[in-house]
């Protein structure tokens, strides 16, 4: 044998390139716009021309007699479709009324995309316009226009409530979507114990996702009945639950298949009408359906983050205690309900908890109106509210003539801490995070100069400015369960299958959860595959979200590579006679764990195993479920098994001849519980960073009288590569306990508090606080001018 | 359907013939009728790049190009570049250096990569982001992209 000895050595902490990256370099990645299945018919969808409309007539004859038209289909020929979305106020096409010009009134297949294009232009709608109600504080006068008044039918009627058919919702006598009201201590009390009160107005945007590839789904029926769907979704097992319901079929008759996704970010976590409209077409022709989306099409119909007018007054005392907190907040939540409306979660999370408040009240309400509405997007809530929360952190601190980082120091929590609204701080590293990114950006010294420069003649000035930001990092209790199921089976030639629920999505999830199997088993990378793309094998997750999957579906593939560890160690101590304690796995071989010497290779026991006459398979299984609770109705509780932290400090450089903001450095310490891939966390980080500099300074879906304005990347503008910082990460490692490794879920960690950062930085520049979003030249400027007519 | 026309041209090195209608894109002829899915349709305007080719040399928005504008000329994909030894030092500088996450933007940021290295063999970090200021990219950050186009280049 070659080799005598193999010492022990980790992957955890190294630098491992992505198992599918060579595919997606050399372009031989399918995605689903690269799929095709024989017979396929190709889809397009008709959508409002107006705003808000009652729908009086639809004709589609023409556009049915195009040759190459196999199906044109209105809510009529699909009486059995179910509402979707999270508060089922959606109906996919609709059938009397439409709220948005989103809104699908009919859908076509045909031979090709052209014909199925012309189609649609064959398809006449007639309307009746409704008043039109797109701003959000509007939406809560007695008088303005109700968005969803009344149950409405496939016939316009009442009729189908009668039969007992469950497409329609009871209308509401309001605009109110839904309502979010938590409270802790007494802030009559807090006010009373305050020196100083700050209170502000904050207007956050539209953004959304801007996934470089487009949506797009693939539906096939069986002769049997039975459906797959090719579909971009995040949330597989949900996804098959809810197509379940709308059609009316057992779960078990639909297999989802998740082809490389082309970007997610949070927008494929809810379902959307296109998805189901796809489906109603392929069971209505009998034929698979391809659907995608063109760019535009993706701008005016995905999802947006949740667009909030909030409302914050915050105390504290000279001595720099942070006294209370009350936010009143608005949600524009668009036409129909998805994840947007519930983003206060998270919200109140970071208002009750980023910092240590005795006293705090937090009252939501999300309207309908007839603009976009809004989804999940990465920070889920969390970049909105922190964009808020740490503005005051500056405005109390200055108010009192105190440095912001000591300020910060003195509120910020410890390791250990239970929080009033129940989170557990089992590990917290956020005073780490202030200290380290604020000693590498030179913080304290450079906010005194940059101020002292603000009155200045210069037409540059520079600012610092700094900002935490707590999120969720081991799951989130919000479902039943929040648990991922593995499978791993190991081979006679040694190599390993990992089938796990959770889904890759570009993250990297794949290759950290082959990596720490990698870790248990002792095998290279090059001997993992992973399974996690067919829910016909997979086992159950709950989806891709709140940056759960490197720890939940991580400490599930570490169960199933425990149990199989177990196994092999077993199996090979009764070979060897050696006891199972002295032996380890190290390069594909048992080696005695105390010398490293080799003592038989991997595949050779496990066909030993195998080709016995008591054969025996190594293949476990495990199902993590995280330590976690569930809110109770005051919205209080653990819901979450570890908590991610992070501190960045952004230097900026404001043109006051212009407004321009250019974003010149980011220094960035995230508390990540523990670095499993460097190269990927860092690509991570470095990616939501500047995805938070695109919220911040540039990106913006403009929405006037319910209409999009900018459906391209010509007019909204994502960060181009000159435009990015110079950028320094630290990485603050507090060795979570319940964490695989050590490790904490960080995905939408370093988007969060960037655009917060800037706004501080931007005020320390010039002494201007603009209190909206984005930090555009012409907003920019105009704050600045008006600044100087007040003073 | 508007009126086709046959055209010739080299496709990764292997002469090509193919009818082409008068309106059809470059990204059209290459996804829908030659089945080469690797460059991809990201905005079918030319803001995003990741449709991204070679025309004799110089990298093109496919998506803004004509079929018919292909006749007599050498294009080369990302299918294409595995057998260049720039493209393929590119492509592994990509894997390693953690340049890719979804992927989706990738093929037309290596192609792209690729025409800045042939025209600057040793550009600055500088001269790497504005040689991919035309390819947009929602995860990265572009930071481990000009890392690999870097890496490319030192060999």
């Amino acid at each position: 044998m070659a080799v005598e000895t193999i010492a022990r050595q980790s992957l955890i902490g190294t630098r491992i390139a992505k198992l599918d990256a060579p595919d997606k370099a050399g372009g031989k990645t399918r995605y689903i716009g690269d799929l095709n299945l024989p017979g396929q018919l190709h889809a397009k969808i008709l959508r409002s021309a107006r705003v808000h409309a009652r729908i009086l007539r639809i004709d589609t004859s023409k556009a049915k007699a195009l040759p190459g038209v196999h199906a044109v289909i209105t809510a009529a020929d699909v009486p059995w479709q179910r509402p979707i979305g999270v508060a089922k106020d959606h109906l996919p096409l609709k059938t009397d009324r439409v709220r948005s010009l989103r809104d699908e009134i009919a859908a076509v297949a045909a031979d090709t995309v052209e014909i199925a294009q012309a189609a649609l232009k064959l398809i006449e709608v007639e309307y009746e316009d409704l008043p039109v109600l797109t701003d959000a504080l509007r939406a809560l006068d007695p008088d303005a226009p109700l968005i969803h008044p009344e149950p409405h039918g496939a016939d316009g009627t009442q009729e189908h409530l009668k039969t007992g058919a469950a497409i329609a919702y009871t209308g509401r006598p309001d605009n109110v979507a839904m309502t979010f009201d938590y409270e802790q201590g007494e802030v009559a009390a807090g006010e009373a114990d305050s020196d100083v009160i700050v209170e502000d107005t904050f207007r956050l945007h539209y953004v959304t996702h801007c996934c470089m590839g487009v949506s797009g789904a693939i539906a096939e029926f069986d002769p049997a009945g039975n459906l797959t769907m090719y579909s971009n979704t995040q949330v597989p097992f949900l996804h098959k639950r809810e197509f379940a319901e709308i059609l009316g079929i057992d779960p078990a008759r639909i297999r989802i298949l998740q082809p490389p996704i082309g970007g997610g970010f949070g927008s494929k976590l809810d379902i959307y009408p296109f998805e189901p409209i796809c489906v109603f077409l392929a069971r209505i022709t009998r034929r698979p359906v391809k659907l995608m989306f063109t760019r535009q099409e993706e701008f005016i119909a995905s999802p947006t983050r949740q667009p909030v007018i909030l409302t914050l007054r915050s105390g504290c005392r000279r001595d720099g205690t942070l006294t209370f907190r009350t936010v009143d907040t608005v949600h524009d939540n668009g036409a129909y309900t998805s994840w947007g409306a519930t983003t206060p979660f998270v919200m109140m999370q970071t208002v009750s908890s980023l910092y240590r408040v005795p006293h705090c009240k937090y009252r939501t309400r999300a309207v309908y109106t007839n603009n976009p509405y809004a989804g999940s997007f990465r920070g889920y809530g969390n970049l909105q509210a922190t964009f808020a929360v740490e503005a005051h952190m500056d405005r109390l601190a200055d108010a009192i003539g105190m440095d912001p980082l000591e300020f910060r120091l003195r509120n910020a929590q410890d390791p250990g801490e239970v929080t009033p609204q129940g989170m557990h701080f089992r590990t917290c590293g956020l005073k780490d995070c202030l200290r380290t990114a604020a000693a590498l950006a030179d913080y304290p010294a450079k906010r005194r100069e940059h101020a002292a420069r603000q009155a200045g003649p210069a037409r540059y000035k520079r600012g610092v400015g700094i900002a935490s930001m707590l999120h969720v990092g081991g799951g989130a209790k919000i479902y039943p369960s929040d648990g991922c199921g593995t499978i791993l089976k190991i081979d006679d030639f040694g190599s390993v299958t990992l089938i796990t629920g959770a889904s890759e999505i570009g993250q990297g999830s794949e290759t950290v959860l082959a990596q720490l199997v990698c870790e248990e088993l002792g095998l290279p990378m090059s001997s993992v595959r992973v399974i996690n793309n067919d829910t016909e094998i997979t086992p159950w997750d709950v989806g891709v979200h709140a940056s759960r999957t490197t720890f939940i579906g991580g400490n599930s593939a570490l169960g199933a590579a425990r149990k199989a560890r177990a196994k092999i160690l077993d199996a090979a101590a009764r070979h060897t006679g050696i006891a199972a304690d002295a032996l380890d796995l190290r390069e594909g071989h048992i080696v005695e764990a105390a010398t490293g010497r080799v003592v038989m290779p991997l595949a050779k026991l496990i066909r030993s195993l195998h080709f016995s006459d008591k054969a025996e398979l190594v293949m476990t299984t495990f199902y993590y479920e995280p330590p976690s609770a569930h809110q109770d109705r005051q919205f209080k509780g653990d819901v979450s098994a570890a908590y991610a932290w992070a501190t960045q400090v952004v230097e900026v450089e404001v043109d006051t001849d212009t407004g321009a903001v250019r974003l010149l450095k980011v220094c960035a310490a995230h508390d990540v519980g523990r670095v499993l891939n460097r190269l990927g966390i860092e690509g991570q980080i470095e990616g939501g960073i500047v995805m938070g500099q695109g919220y911040a300074l540039s990106e913006e879906l403009i929405v006037e009288g319910g209409v999009i304005r900018n459906p391209a990347f010509r007019d909204y503008k994502l960060v181009s590569a000159p435009e990015i910082p110079q950028i320094e990460v630290r990485f603050i490692e507090t060795m979570d306990g319940e964490g695989p490794q050590g490790a904490k879920g960080v995905g939408e960690a370093p988007a969060i508090c960037i655009a917060a950062a800037v706004a501080n930085a931007i005020h320390n520049a010039t002494g201007v606080r603009i209190t909206a979003l984005p930090f555009t030249p012409e907003k920019v400027y105009r704050a600045l001018k008006a600044a100087e007519r007040h003073s | 359907m508007s009126p086709a026309r046959e055209i010739e041209f080299t496709l990764n090195g292997v002469p090509t013939r193919a009818a082409v209608a008068l309106d059809m894109s470059v990204l059209a002829l290459l996804r829908d009728v030659l089945g080469l899915t690797g460059t991809k349709y990201g905005c079918g305007e030319g803001e995003c790049g990741a449709c991204t080719i070679l025309v004799d040399g110089k990298s093109v928005n496919s998506c803004l190009m004509f079929a018919v504008d292909c006749e007599g000329r050498a294009l080369t994909t990302i299918e294409g570049l595995a057998d260049d030894p720039l493209g393929a030092r590119i492509e592994r500088a990509f894997v390693e250096a953690g340049a890719v996450q979804c992927g989706f933007c990738t093929p037309g940021m290596v192609m792209q990569a690729h025409s800045l290295l042939s025209a600057n063999p040793h550009p600055t970090r500088q001269e790497i982001l504005r040689g991919i200021e035309g390819n947009l990219c929602r995860c990265t950050g572009y930071f481990k992209i000009a890392d690999a186009i870097a890496a490319a280049a030192r060999g």
